[in-house]
């Protein structure tokens, strides 16, 4: 029977330095970076992660919620480190992703969770402004911070890029075509990584999520099936992360369903008010 | 001289530095610490300047690095700057009439002693592997197997230069600038970097080294052959059962050698040559030993590791003398390739503890008895005599060190990391102290209590006047003085 196994192993995290205390052999640490932390099923995944050994750096927009869940991690005795940033401050990324990686003391892994959904308001509504702070947030703001990384891990040749993606991204539709194109954008831009990152080692995770359970849904109009919380969805994207898979659906449900709608043909999809 | 320029420098903006720079991940000597960092290879003082510079302007952290083989985090730096020492590695001057030898700090000890063993010189001190370089020998203050009359390799230095990171040269020796040359040399790179290096070599007068060795058959005789037998020799080291239990704990072997006189080797004009010091790189003329350490892995658990310590206990109970190579004799750790790839995925780590003759036996007793009992055997023991030295951060003590090698697997981490914490109390309260090429797990509490709060403060105040900026800091570093 092993004795009392002691208490005062090192911490990862020192509040009074407000720093990342360096890995050991014996307490190794894996480090990432969940880039949209605040709410939702980024602050679900970083939940998960802290559990999971890892030490996080945390970003999104708004600092009360982001220290909140920070604090939150750190009570017991996990590690996480709050930033806050706007994805679409695009010129802020490599300098804020250079402090990051210094201040974790490396990078394993980065989670783009960040997204807004602005619909226009109706089929036949259509506003600019939505549709371009869509692309500026979830895609162009996916491409400014996941291009750097890309090329870190290349070179470490070592890492793990997860970018939440949607099934929205899967086919145009009538209710929201901006979001559509953002997500079938992120979604492409996520495969053309993993087609050059894999050969070098390093593992791409796109998650479609259906519809889960969170501020987003409000934005979604009409019936919302398959609805899950995003705690589910945080637990089964860790799990598929730890097994390196390529793409995901959550629930998985709408792996066939989204099978089903991409193979209607145009002239019945067309015809649909979905 | 400035090297290829690169376009894509990941995240390092490119206009400031000629350097080649890589996002590289890189690793312990255990294999079993990994972290990435912001690789630079540096090939003059101009090009260290240049680097000091540029990690400063964009609040990176900086740590040179050799050829990266201390068990621990001391060439590593996660996120920051990795300064990669090999490429300044030309013997700048040699002087075979009396024996002093000025280096670049990336010159290997393989570099070295080949250099300077054909004139009949041999360094002063050496590790178990010919693999350092000098800068991470002075940054560690290496000790070798004659420690208990030669002391550390900074005892042999008789000049050096360094870098500071604010981009000054100085010139250090034991009168110049004295401060600074006992605290640079043990200082692990936080002060500043090496640039070259002045060493007095020691004369041999043959290549071979007459050796004796015979078995001791409790920890009390092994510690007491060590006392009584080394002031007959000038190298002396233990090899440690560390699997043998009850009365038989701590037995183990002495191998204890003695430089020939002139004259006492009829063949010195031959076994002087290079050639003859090479480690030979097959098994029985037959298998390439790089190929052995596979063949080694199956018996890397705990039954496994019995059996061999057994076997080459009952194998050393033949008292022997012998004459081998100096470069056998020295470089053990070399003689199997690749040794540390059979501890596999894990990796190893190794404990060190320095402890006075007084306290060592029972201490050691207790700390083997207990890796016992929690089913965490040492997989090698290591003795060694030691006496005191004046460096600022010095490890050593009128006594004897242990290391012990363990096996880092996922499952044993938590519970080596408690035992390792209770080896820490044992050796703390017995006197002792740990060395920082060695260890990777002492926390920055029992540095500060085994170093002293004089020797700490000194550091302190040495590190604010050479690195105003706090520039220089490894994984190491962070992890005892942060």
């Amino acid at each position: 029977m092993p004795e009392i196994i002691g208490s005062d192993s090192p911490k990862p995290f020192d509040q009074t330095q407000g720093r990342f205390v360096p890995a050991t052999p014996l307490t190794p640490r894996r480090r990432g970076i969940v880039i949209g932390a605040s709410d939702g099923l980024g602050a679900e995944l970083a939940r998960l992660l802290v559990r999971e050994g890892y030490s996080l750096a945390l970003i999104a927009r708004r600092k009360e919620k982001l220290d909140a869940i920070c604090r939150e991690l750190n009570a017991n005795d996990q590690a996480a480190r709050a930033y806050i940033h706007d994805v679409s401050e695009y010129d802020k990324v490599p300098a804020l992703l250079r402090k990051i990686v210094a201040d974790l003391g490396g990078l394993d892994l980065v989670v783009f969770v960040a997204a807004v959904n602005l619909p226009p308001g109706g089929m036949d509504k259509y506003n600019f402004e939505n549709d371009r702070t869509m692309i500026e947030v979830n895609l162009l703001g996916a491409m400014a911070w996941l291009h750097p990384i890309a090329e870190m891990f290349q070179s470490a040749r070592a890492g793990q890029i997860v970018g939440i993606s949607s099934v929205a991204g899967d086919r145009g539709r009538v209710g929201n075509p901006g979001n559509n194109v953002s997500k079938a954008g992120l979604t492409t831009y996520l495969e053309a990584l993993r087609n050059r990152l894999t050969r070098h080692g390093v593992n791409v995770l796109t998650v479609k999520p259906g519809f889960l359970k969170t501020e987003m849904l409000k934005a979604a109009m009409g019936p919302t099936p398959f609805s899950i919380d995003p705690g589910r969805a945080a637990d089964v994207i860790v799990r598929a992360m730890k097994k390196r898979k390529q793409v995901i659906y959550t629930a998985s449900i709408w792996r066939w369903i989204m099978l089903a709608i991409q193979h209607t043909p145009s002239f019945i999809f067309r015809r649909l008010s979905f | 001289m400035t090297v290829s320029f690169k376009e894509t420098v990941i995240l390092l903006p490119t206009m400031t530095l000629n350097l080649s720079t890589q996002y590289k991940r890189l690793e312990n000597f255990g294999h079993s610490l990994q972290t990435s960092c912001y690789h630079i290879p540096v090939r003059s003082t101009g090009d260290l300047s240049e680097a000091f510079q540029f990690a400063k302007k964009l609040g990176l952290k900086v740590t040179a690095r050799g050829t990266g083989i201390s068990y621990n985090d001391a060439s590593l730096n996660g996120g920051g700057v990795v300064l990669d020492m090999r490429g300044m590695n030309q013997i700048l001057a040699w002087d075979p009439a009396s024996g002093v030898v000025r280096c670049e700090s990336g010159v290997t000890l393989e570099q070295l002693w080949q250099k300077v063993e054909p004139d009949g010189w041999w360094p002063p001190v050496v590790s178990g592997t010919m693999k350092t370089t000098l800068g991470g020998c002075l940054g560690a203050n290496i000790h070798g197997k004659n420690n208990f009359q030669a002391g550390p390799i900074g005892e042999h230095v008789t000049e050096f230069t360094a870098m500071l990171p604010t981009g000054a040269l100085v010139t250090c020796t034991p009168k110049k600038n004295a401060d600074l040359f006992y605290a640079l040399i043990s200082g692990l790179g936080m002060l500043g970097v090496f640039t070259s290096i002045t060493l007095k070599m020691k004369r041999i007068h043959s290549g071979l080294i007459s050796v004796d060795a015979w078995h001791a058959s409790d920890l009390r005789r092994q510690l007491g052959d060590l006392v009584e037998h080394a002031p007959e020799y000038d190298y002396i080291v233990g090899w440690l059962d560390t699997t043998a239990i009850g009365k038989r704990l701590g037995r183990g072997q002495i191998h204890a050698a003695r430089s020939l006189e002139e004259g006492e080797d009829s063949n010195a004009a031959e076994t002087i040559q290079l050639k003859f010091q090479h480690l030979p790189d097959r098994l029985f003329g037959v298998m390439p030993k790089s190929f052995l350490h596979y063949f080694m892995s199956p018996f890397m658990n705990n039954l496994g590791v019995w059996g061999v310590n057994t076997a080459k206990y009952v194998s050393a109970l033949r008292h022997h003398t012998f004459r081998q190579s100096h470069a056998a004799f020295h470089f053990l750790l070399d003689y199997v390739p690749d040794w540390e790839r059979s501890f596999g995925r894990g990796g190893l780590i190794q404990y060190q503890s320095f402890l006075p003759k007084e306290t060592a036996e029972d201490a050691w007793r207790v700390m083997i008895q207990l890796s016992h009992r929690r089913g965490l055997p040492s997989y090698l023991g290591v003795t060694k005599r030691h006496r005191p030295d004046k460096f600022l951060f010095t490890h050593a003590v009128d006594g004897f060190s242990l290391a012990m090698d363990f096996k880092v697997t996922d499952r044993n981490r938590a519970r080596l990391s408690a035992m390792l914490q209770e080896f820490d109390r044992i050796v703390l309260d017995a006197g002792g102290r740990f060395y920082f090429a060695k260890n990777s797990e002492t926390s920055a509490e029992s540095t500060r209590r085994f170093l002293g709060a004089e020797a700490v403060s000194k550091f302190n105040k040495l590190k604010k006047r050479c690195d105003p900026n706090g520039l220089l800091e490894s994984d190491l570093y962070r992890r005892l003085f942060l």
